[in-house]
Parts: C-alpha cells; structure tokens; sequence
C-alpha cells in the first residue's frame, strides 16, 4: 500500500497533539520543560509551571496516568471492504491504504473524549479505507465510485476538528472511506492583479502562507489551529482567524469555491467580487462540515505581507473594566489585527508558563513591573486582567493606530504592560494545545469551547458559564475545585466571540469523561440560555448537533435537510455532522 | 379525570413521611440579652460576611446608578413622548419618586433599634428562639449569591425582629420593602428608612415610570449585593394568621435578574415567624368584623404602650433553607426566551414565566407554613371552638379538654405538623399553663373551660354589639386555630369530599375533593394544577394514619377512622357555612340589585348587615348558622373570590368605573 505524506503522519502524535518531538514533561529535577525545537518555548524550562499546575489542579507528580506508547493494532477492527470499488479506485492509480495506522490515524479529532481513548488504548469504529486524490479529477473520480458501489465517504484534512465531526458513525453498516486531501496542497496560481490565489483545498495553513509569504503575499487567515488545519476544513467548518479584524473570516476571504458532490461539481461561473444571485450557494458549503461533497480548490483573497507587526498588551485592574475597552475599541471601529482579553485565571496561567529568564536584569524587570501594577497601582492580582493586542500595517499607521487604541484603553484603567506579554500571549496560543497532554499525564483533563453574543451580554455569559462549570464539577462530584477560565478572542461591531477553558484533576472519579462531558453540555446549555450562540467557529459536529434545531429553527433545518437530500440523496457523505 | 387510572395503589407511595421532616433545633437569643449589657451589645463591632461579588457603594451611589439604568433610561425617553415633555423633566420626576422610595440604612440607627429592641422585647416575650444552623445557612447563601428574604406576615414586628436578629448574629442588614402608610408616621418613618426600609405606594398599577425606578432600584440593590432584600410574599399582615395568597409583583422583580442572565444564581430565603400571642390579636379581629384598620400613625403606636405590660409567650423564627431561582428554574422555564430582546425594554411576562412565579410563590408559602412553630394552645383552639360551635353551654372538662389536645397532638404530629409540645410536662399541666397565657380569651370555672363570650360590659349595649363582642373573641381564637390550618387542610378536603361525595367510589370522591379544592383555593394555600398531589397526599396521611383503606376502586372508613373523620369534617365546616352564607346572600338579593349590581365595596358590608340580622334571629333558611365566624370579612372576601373565579358572580366594569356585580342565579348551588 502507499504510505502518503511521510513528512506529516510520521512526525505527528498518533494519540495527542502535534508533533511527537514537542511536548512538555518534568525533567529528573522535576520542572517543566518543553521538549523539541520547533517553538520559541522549545528546550526552556517553564519553572512556574509545576507550581501552578499542583495548586490550580491539586495535581501531584506521583500520581501519573501515562499514555498507552504505541498503537496496539490487534485492537483495530478489520476493515470491511467494499471489494467491487476497490477493484475500480485500484484501476484509477489513485493511492490507498488499509493500513490499521492509517486508519486509525483519521477516525479522530482533538476532543477530549477522542484523545482520551487512544491514550488508553481504545480504538472505536475507525475508516475502512483511506485515499489520497491528488487533484480535483482524482476526488471526481472516486465520489463516482462511491456513489456507484454505496460507500460511505468521509473528507480528512488537518484533522484538528474538535466537534466530532471525524468519528465514523457507529451505527454506519457501510464500508467508511476516508478522503484524505492533504496530497493536494499546490497553490495552482496567483493573481496579483486582482490579489487573488488559487489554492487546492488540502493545503494546511502554515504552508500555504509560507508559500505565499515567498511571493511576498499572505492571506492573513490564522487560526489558532493553523499549523495543522487546512483551507478544506476552514471553508467546510466557517473557521475563524486570529487577524480576522484587518483580514477577515474565512467567509470574507474566499473568492470562488469547487466542490465535488454526488450532483456532481459545484462552482459559480465567475470570480466577481460580490453578486445578487439569489442566496450565496458558497454558504450551503460553507459549514457543511463535510456532509454534502469535498472541497477540492478554492480562490482566496491575498494581501502583500505586512511591512511591519507590533505586539503589545494591556493590564486591566478588573475583567470588567477590561470588556469594556474592548467594547469601545470595536465601537470606534479601531481594533487591531488581534486583540485578546484573558480573564485573571487565566493572566496567573499565562503567568506560570513563563520561561526562565536569562538574565538578572529581566527577573529585575518583571519584579519592578509587578511592583508598579499591584502596590503602585492599586491592582488587585487577583483581580487584574490582561489584553495583548498585534497590529500590523505600515510603521506609521501602526504606531498610531497603538496609539489611539492606548488612549481608549486608559479610559478604562488600562495600563500598558509591554510588547513581551502580548508576543507571549500569541505564542502561547500554539504551545497550549500541548499542555492538555502533559495534563492528561497527570490525571488532569480539560478543553475549550467558543461562542460569540452581543456585547451586552458577554460579562453575564462569562460569570455565569464558569459559574456553572464549577457548580457542575462538584455535584457530579469531582473532588477538587476545577480550572474554569475565559478570554475575549474577537471583537465585532455587535459582539464577541468568547473561549472558555475547563480542566479538573479526576482522581477519584470513575469515569472522569463522561463526568466532563456532562459539564460540557451543561456549560453549553448556559450559554445558550444566557444568549449564546451555539458556536462560533468550531462548527456543530456530532458533538453539537443536538442544540441544532432551537439554534436555527425547525424551518432552518428543513432547509438544510432538503439542500442535503438534493445533493447526497443516498448519503454518500455520510459523516452525519450537523443535521 | 383518567389520571386516576395512573394512580399508584395508596399505601406503596414512595413519600416522604412528614414525621420524619428535620428540623433544626432553637437556641433563644434573648438568654444571652437578659445577663449582659445591652448598651455593649448595642455598640459590639459589627462585620457582617458580605456577597462575594460586592463592589461597595453608598447609597447615593445606588441612586445614581438607577437612573443612569438603560432600563429608566428607556421609560423616560418613552414617557417623555407620551407625554410631550422634555426627558429631563421626567428624569426629576423619577428622582422624585426615588426620593420618596429609598432607604437610608445607617449603622448607627440600627444600633438605636437594637439597645431600645432589647429593652422592649425582654419586657414582651420569654424568649424569641432562632435556629442558628438557618442562620449559617443564610450567611454561605449571602457570600454566594444575592440573597431575598422572605419573612411571613403576622405582626408589624416582623421586620424589625428580623432586622434585629441579624444585627444579632453578625449578618448582613436587609433592604425592607415596605408600604407606604408606614411613610405618615413621620419619626418613625424615618427611622425605619435609616433602619433599611424603602417604601412602596400600594398601588401604582398603570404608572410606567414609578414600576420602571421601583423595579430597576430593588434589582440594582439585590444584583450588587449590596444587601439581603427583604419583602413579604403575603403583601400583607395576615389578620387571620392563615397564610395570604402570594402576591406576585416584587417575587418577579426579584427573579428577572437570574431570568436574564443577570446574576448566576438567587437565594430565596423563607422565614417563618411564629408568636405565641400575636400583639394585634384584638385588633384583627375588629377589624375584620369591620371595624376599620387605624392609620399607622405615631401616636397610635404609643397608645400601645398598654401592650408593654403584658406577657406575650415566645416567639419562634426559623430560617428556612435558601431555595435556588436557578433550581426552581431548571427544565421549567426557557431563559432563551429573553435572548431576541434587548434586556433592558421592560416587557410583560410571558405566560411561562407569570405561572413560574406563581407556583414559586405557592412554594415558598407553604415553606413558610411548614416551618411555623405551633404551640399546644393552637391546638386547645381547635377543641374549644368546636365546642363553642357545638353549643356546649357549659363548657369543656379541663380532662377532656386535656385528653382531646393530647389526641390532636398525637395527630398533627403525624401530619408532619412542627409542634412544640413539651413532652417532659405532663399534658394536663402543659394544657393550664396555655390557658392561662391566654387568660383574655377563655374562662375557667368549677374545672370547666370554655371561650370568654360574656365580656364585662359598662352600660346597656344592643344586642348587634353584644354579638360583635363575641365575635372579636371568637375570631382571636380562631387566628390561633388557623395556624396550624395548613397541617390539616388536605386531609381535611379528603374528609369532607367522602362526607358529601355519594358514593364511595375512589373516582367520585376525587371528583368532590377537586371541587371542594378548588372552591378554596382562594381561602388556603393550594398550589395551582396540584390536585393530584394533594389528593394522593391527602390518602396517604389517612391510610397511614389508619384512617381510611383505599383499594382499587373504593375509599373505606375503617372502625378507628371515625373520630378522625369528625375532626377533619368539622375544619372546614365554618368555611364551607361561611361561602354556602354567601351564596345564598348573593342569590337573594341579585333580584333587587340586578338592574344596577352592586359595587364590591358595598357588598361586604350588605353581606354583614345580612349574616348579623340572621345570627341574631337565629335562623337562617333550611340550615342554622353556628358559625360566628363567618362574620369575617377575610372570608367574605375569599368567597366572593372564588364565586367569581367559579363563574357564578360576573364582574363587569361599570361606566364610572366601578365594578358591579351582577349574579348568575342559576349557576348557584
């Protein structure tokens, strides 16, 4: 069998996050350090965090709960094949692969519950198959097959959904192939005159603006998963990015989309940049979550890259007055390319994974900092948020615009803090997915989860979600107080998008997943009750889609049920994510 | 009715036996009083536990932040269009209204109130027992969350005792919801301002603006925390002692802030308040007999000086377990529903949401009921106006008397009733020494006791108020009785269903108890749409009780069940004379007031005038009338209620605004 993109799967964890060379772990002298040489964190000792990780969870370093090391292949269900379309996907030349690696390599996302399961060596019902299209044709040709021989498809790109969207579904009888795009990841050109790039769907986000970044374009769209996602998933889920302020949603950035469906391929005959057409047939595809076709090429908006990028942060005195500012800044339509607000949990977290310092005269710094904040100042360090902020644009504007948006943040209290906690800020954004792991080492487990509201109600959903959280952890009788934190991540002209953090140590308990499941849902149902929305950019998944009805109302999804019954009338993509 | 058919078999109903209820012991605060310095208590330091969230502000602060509420905010740019005026006039207008409303606390009057508290309660009662684990309670509860207290109502005391204890055990200081005719007492009105109260008109019904600055002040002080809020759910002082249909309006206010997502969570609080001898006693019953209510005024309040000199038992208060909005809310009501609208235009409830309150509010009451402290002589009252309606001219055996409460005692007991009898004494002396607490209403001659009708009287009187002296008696004895009503008032409906139902059959009975529950349901406290509950409650007390046995089909009174079945019947019995008086009254004289009707203010009169001539002819039609009590406006009015809510007396709106009434005889009877 052909073994597909050796620089990804090989390099990659097989049953946590990222990079196998990367992670955190306690040396022998019992610190924290994170291992390999990709990040900026990367071979430095992070003192703080073993302290913080024992008083936050009440962790221990003698209680471990390590990880099954290898995959136990005995433990993967034998494929059930379909042998006529194989016999015909063999006749095309297009690579596959029943390779039990691979297959279990593809079944899962980034849920707790998914990675959990590997962790312990459980392995469900996993794809029977997987392929690896090269080109838009290649995808022709085997929704083709599938539809003729009644397999289920289910589209694969960076495999970083945290909704469920990946599992197979149990109850699918079915022969489950996995479409894996990542083979197709050309940017196939770039139109400077109309700054525009036609870019094959299987791209993952790093590549696709390094390869730009050589032409000295970028699009912009970061998101935090960025590394690993691909433009195929961000069109299927509506993905968010981090820039989204000057460079805007996937929504705002994509030109023209083909998509490979039952029906057969759907794409709008021009590239205009804005038509009345009826309904936007791009968002039946946007957010379908891989239920209706594959994405196969898009064409986005590029921009020349930034001439320069300033980081900065804030220090607020409390997360009202925080919110606030934010609230202002989007008011005066000035945010930045990313402006973030963490509450003071998670300010203390942030905190705690500062690295060693060098020098005598950083220690000496952040100590006259400190003392300038909490004594000088009057804040209360266990009241004190902050927000980090990123712009980017010409010199000038940029330090004037950092001006203005200073000015709106003193209104509030806000002291600026530095350009070093804010880069930290978005550093850390890329090593915190690696944390859950070493959590997970020592029977700590957690995750996030978004929503957007409108501003009025974004302090009242913040209380009360964590509110709730904590009150769920401890009826469903979790021993120890949970970690249960939010930060501000965008800002709109009539609202925010929210992330919250949650993470408890189980010891004690004897099924510590479904137990944080519980939490999750009852911390979803508050948000929605309090004016949530039911998500902002992860998408529905399988996780989600019981909320899906009261999220868009009956009519909504029999709208959704008959665009879905007109395009894969036999269910071909057969993921059953969203409806 | 085919819920019956889903009827458990009575007697394998999992249900909590409410003998079995736990309550917390009491301690009497007044012990510590009585051997240390009042003045040193007065001045102790003072460092209540505070609401987690706080942020501290004083209370011009509060007053500011009302009217720079959007909520105001947006009734006084829509005022100021009704009514073409500029909104800065409305906006003086809205201060004004905040004026007059706010509360002024004050340490300092506080420490007032408790030095002349002390003084004035060690000289009323023997003790005033609280149950301190409650108060723990309330203390987590006030560092969690906002807190609402909600005291019963039976004496103007109330909310300075519950002021005071407070004070006492080192919590937080309530925000009172008072009406305004406290406001007329000028000193004094003041002083209760400085002691936490803000004051309400009793009735704004159609002002916007007053609604808009009253709602968005008590959920402005409640949402901060910046103190407990304390209101009473009954409106008003109970004069019969039975507890008041819950009124709905600050229940609501309290509410909203969960509902909207404003805070995470609220604590209701009941409070139960139980006093031996209630201070008004007398008073009441005048002015239920018709006598009308005195002007609170200054003076007035000094006259009761008189009441200084004598001995008013002990008081009993128990703090309730904090009960969670969130809770009450959970799979009951959809919060979504406040998600479409900006949370700040004031909107009338939903129908969800006004029947949530509702069987919120019936909950809490009888929370408060359930944990009101009966004293033996509550039962005593039951005995002796049995017997007074009996017409035992010479009254009841001190033994058979005592054999009776002892009975009752042992029955209330198993009705979950929280009784304070104390057992170590034996019931004969326990029996004399309630007599003589309450040695103005019954008269012990050659070991016979019976109720204090023949008053002393100075000069010739007419027979109308020689009557209404009885009655006053008669009425202060049944506010006693009406206390542990609540205990017996399913089992009693039960009783009286099987009384009047034809048959025996399960299904008929049931039939006749939901009518009789409903006819009451303005006069009891009987939660909406849980006549099922109540009836299936009903049977169990009485099956476990040996009382009744219920098969499939049937209800059967078993040879020991009589007795009790008598008491049961004989509960309602004043009632049930009291509404059959007022139907014939109605019925007789739709004839004569059919062209006009009648207004509602000029009925209870006509209906008095009516039921005196036939008490004192001692006729009344077929049936005789015994009950004196049915004199009571209280009933009257609940009656009237329920005619009207059972369609057989219309109510329409008259030209000058009025409301007639205008009778279906035929409906009747």
């Amino acid at each position: 069998t052909f073994k597909s993109n050796p620089k990804k799967q090989e390099i990659m964890k097989w049953n946590g996050w990222g990079y196998s060379d990367s992670k955190f772990l306690y040396n022998k002298k019992g610190q924290a350090e994170f291992t390999g040489k990709r990040y900026r964190l990367s071979g430095m000792i992070i003192p703080g965090l073993r302290e913080w990780m024992e008083s936050t969870f009440s962790a221990n370093l003698q209680h471990k709960t390590p990880a099954a090391p290898i995959l136990n292949s005995s433990a993967v269900q034998p494929p059930t094949l379909n042998e006529a379309f194989l016999k015909e996907l063999k006749s095309t030349g297009i690579p596959f692969s029943h390779d039990a690696e691979d297959r279990v390599f593809r079944s899962h996302g980034h849920c707790l519950h998914e990675i959990f399961a590997l962790r312990e060596g459980k392995i469900g019902r996993v794809p029977d198959l997987v392929v690896w299209p090269n080109c838009h044709n290649d995808v022709v040709k085997i929704v083709e097959l599938a539809c003729k021989h009644n397999v289920c498809l289910i589209p694969y790109g960076g495999g970083t959904s945290v909704s469920s969207a990946l599992e197979c579904p149990p109850e699918e009888t079915r022969s489950i192939v996995s479409l894996d795009t990542s083979q197709m990841n050309r940017i196939l050109w770039i139109d400077e005159k109309n700054l525009t790039a036609h870019v094959e769907a299987g791209i993952v986000g790093q590549d696709l603006e390094r390869l730009l970044n050589e032409s000295g374009y970028c699009t912009g769209h970061e998101p935090d998963s960025m590394e690993f996602s691909s433009l195929g998933g961000w069109v299927a889920t509506r993905a968010s990015g981090m820039k989204k302020n000057i460079y805007g949603n996937i929504e705002d950035l994509v030109v023209h989309i083909k998509m490979v469906t039952p029906r057969g391929v759907i794409e709008k005959s021009c590239q205009g940049p804005r038509m009345s057409t009826g309904p936007d047939v791009h968002h039946f595809i946007m957010g379908s979550e891989g239920t209706l076709g594959v994405v196969t090429e898009v064409t986005m908006k590029i921009r020349p890259m930034p001439e320069y990028q300033k980081y900065g942060s804030v220090v607020f005195p409390n997360f009202e007055m925080g919110v606030a500012c934010l609230r202002e800044v989007a008011r005066q339509r000035c945010a930045p390319a990313s402006i973030r607000l963490m509450d003071n949990e998670q300010f203390k977290f942030g905190h705690a994974l500062k690295p060693q310092v060098s020098s005598i005269f950083t220690s000496f710094l952040d100590g006259l900092k400190k003392f300038y904040i909490t004594k000088f100042k009057g804040f209360d360090p266990n009241r004190l948020c902050v927000a980090t902020l990123l712009f980017e644009g010409d010199r000038e504007k940029v330090l004037q615009h950092e001006k203005q948006v200073y000015d709106i943040a003193a209104k509030f209290g806000g002291l600026a803090a530095g350009e070093d906690n804010g880069q930290r800020g978005y550093m850390l954004t890329f090593v915190i997915a690696y944390l859950r792991d070493l959590g997970m080492d020592y029977y700590v487990i957690g995750e996030s989860f978004e929503t957007s509201m409108p501003w009025d109600r974004v302090l009242d959903i913040c209380r009360n979600v964590k509110a709730r959280i904590v009150r769920e952890c401890k009826d469903k009788g979790v021993q120890f107080p949970p970690l249960s934190t939010c930060r501000v991540t965008q800002t709109y002209d009539a609202g925010a998008c929210v992330y919250f953090y949650f993470a408890f140590n189980y010891r004690g308990l004897s099924d510590p997943v479904h137990v944080y499941e519980q939490v999750e849902h009852a911390a979803r149902e508050e948000i929605l009750a309090n004016g949530g929305s039911l998500s902002h950019h992860h998408g529905v998944g399988k996780l989600r889609k019981e909320w899906m009805r009261e999220s868009i109302s009956s009519v909504g999804m029999g709208m959704l049920k008959s665009v879905k019954d007109y395009v894969d009338p036999n269910n071909i993509f057969g993921n059953r994510n969203l409806l | 009715m085919t819920i019956l058919l889903f009827f458990p078999i009575v007697g394998s109903i999992t249900k909590k036996d409410p003998m079995l209820k736990k309550r917390d012991d009491f301690e009497d605060m007044l012990e510590e009083r009585r051997n240390s310095s009042d003045l040193r208590y007065a001045l102790k330091c003072y460092t209540p536990v505070l609401y987690k969230g706080l942020t501290p502000c004083k209370v011009s602060e509060l007053k500011q932040m009302v009217l720079q509420s959007d909520q105001l905010g947006y009734v006084i740019t829509q005022v100021s269009k009704e009514k073409g005026v500029t909104s800065d006039e409305v906006t003086g207008e809205a201060a004004a209204i905040l004026e007059e409303m706010a509360q002024r606390l004050q340490l300092s009057t506080v420490r007032f109130f408790a030095f002349t508290l002390s003084k004035v309660f060690k000289t009323l009662f023997r003790s005033i027992c609280i149950n301190e684990e409650g108060l723990q309670r309330l203390q987590q509860a006030i560092h969690n969350h906002p807190v609402v207290l909600l005291p019963s109502h039976r004496s103007y005391m109330d909310f300075l005792l519950m002021s005071y204890i407070l004070y006492t055990y080192d919590l937080a200081l309530p925000v009172i919801a008072a009406g305004m005719d406290f406001m007329g007492m000028k000193v004094v009105g003041e002083m209760l301002r400085m002691s936490g109260a803000f004051f309400i008109r009793r009735s704004f019904g159609g002002d916007k603006l007053y609604w808009a600055v009253f709602s968005e002040y008590v959920k402005i002080m409640l949402k901060n925390g910046y103190a407990p809020v304390e209101f009473f759910l009954e409106g008003t002082r109970s004069r019969t002692a039975k507890s008041l249909t819950p009124k709905l309006g600050l229940l609501n206010i309290v509410m909203d802030p969960f509902l909207k997502g404003e805070v995470f969570d609220i604590s209701l609080v009941p409070v139960s308040i139980s006093y031996e001898r209630t201070l008004e006693e007398a008073l009441y019953a005048r002015e239920l007999l018709g006598v009308p209510k005195p002007k609170e005024s200054t003076s007035g309040l000094f006259k009761a000086r008189k009441i200084l000199s004598e001995d008013y038992g002990s008081i009993h208060v128990y703090f309730g377990q904090p009960v969670s909005v969130r809770s009450l809310a959970e799979s009951r009501v959809n919060r979504s529903q406040f998600n479409l609208i900006p949370r700040h235009i004031p909107t009338r409830p939903s129908e969800e949401i006004l029947s949530f309150v509702n069987d919120s509010a019936y909950r809490l009451v009888r929370a408060q009921e359930e944990n009101m402290v009966l004293k033996p002589w509550v039962l005593l009252a039951f005995v002796l106006l049995q017997k007074q309606a009996a017409e035992e001219k010479q009254g009841t055996a001190l033994d058979e008397l005592t054999e009776q409460a002892v009975w009752l005692r042992d029955l209330s007991r198993q009705y979950g009733a929280f009784l304070h009898w104390p057992d170590h004494i034996p019931p004969s002396e326990v029996v004399s020494s309630s007599l003589s607490l309450h040695r103005g209403l019954v008269r012990i001659s050659e070991g016979r006791v019976q109720l204090a009708l023949e008053q002393e009287t100075r000069g010739a009187i007419t027979p109308e108020e020689e009557l209404l002296n009885k009655a006053v008696v008669i009425l202060s004895c049944a506010s006693y009785r009406n206390q542990a009503l609540n205990v017996f008032i399913r089992p009693a409906l039960l009783a009286s269903a099987i009384h009047t139902a034809a048959s025996n059959r399960k299904q008929e009975i049931y039939n006749s108890f939901s009518f009789l529950r409903n006819m009451f349901s303005n006069e009891f406290i009987l939660c909406p749409g849980a006549t099922v509950q109540d009836f299936e409650e009903a049977c169990y007390l009485l099956v476990k009780t040996g009382t009744l046995q219920i098969n499939q089909q049937e209800v059967l009174i078993t040879e020991r069940g009589h007795r009790t079945l008598a008491f049961l019947t004989s509960v309602l019995d004043p009632f049930l004379q009291g509404y059959q008086v007022r139907e014939m009254h109605t019925q007789r004289h739709s004839v004569v007031f059919n062209t006009n009707g009648l207004t509602e203010k000029q009925f209870i009169p006509a209906v008095r005038k009516f039921i005196i001539k036939h008490l004192l002819t001692g006729s009344l039609l077929k049936c005789r009338l015994r009950y004196t009590e049915v004199l009571s406006s209280d009933l009257q009015k609940n009656a009237l209620a329920a005619l009207i809510r059972l369609g057989a007396v219309q109510k329409i709106k008259g030209y000058v605004g009025f409301t007639h009434l205008h009778v279906h005889v035929g409906l009747i009877g």
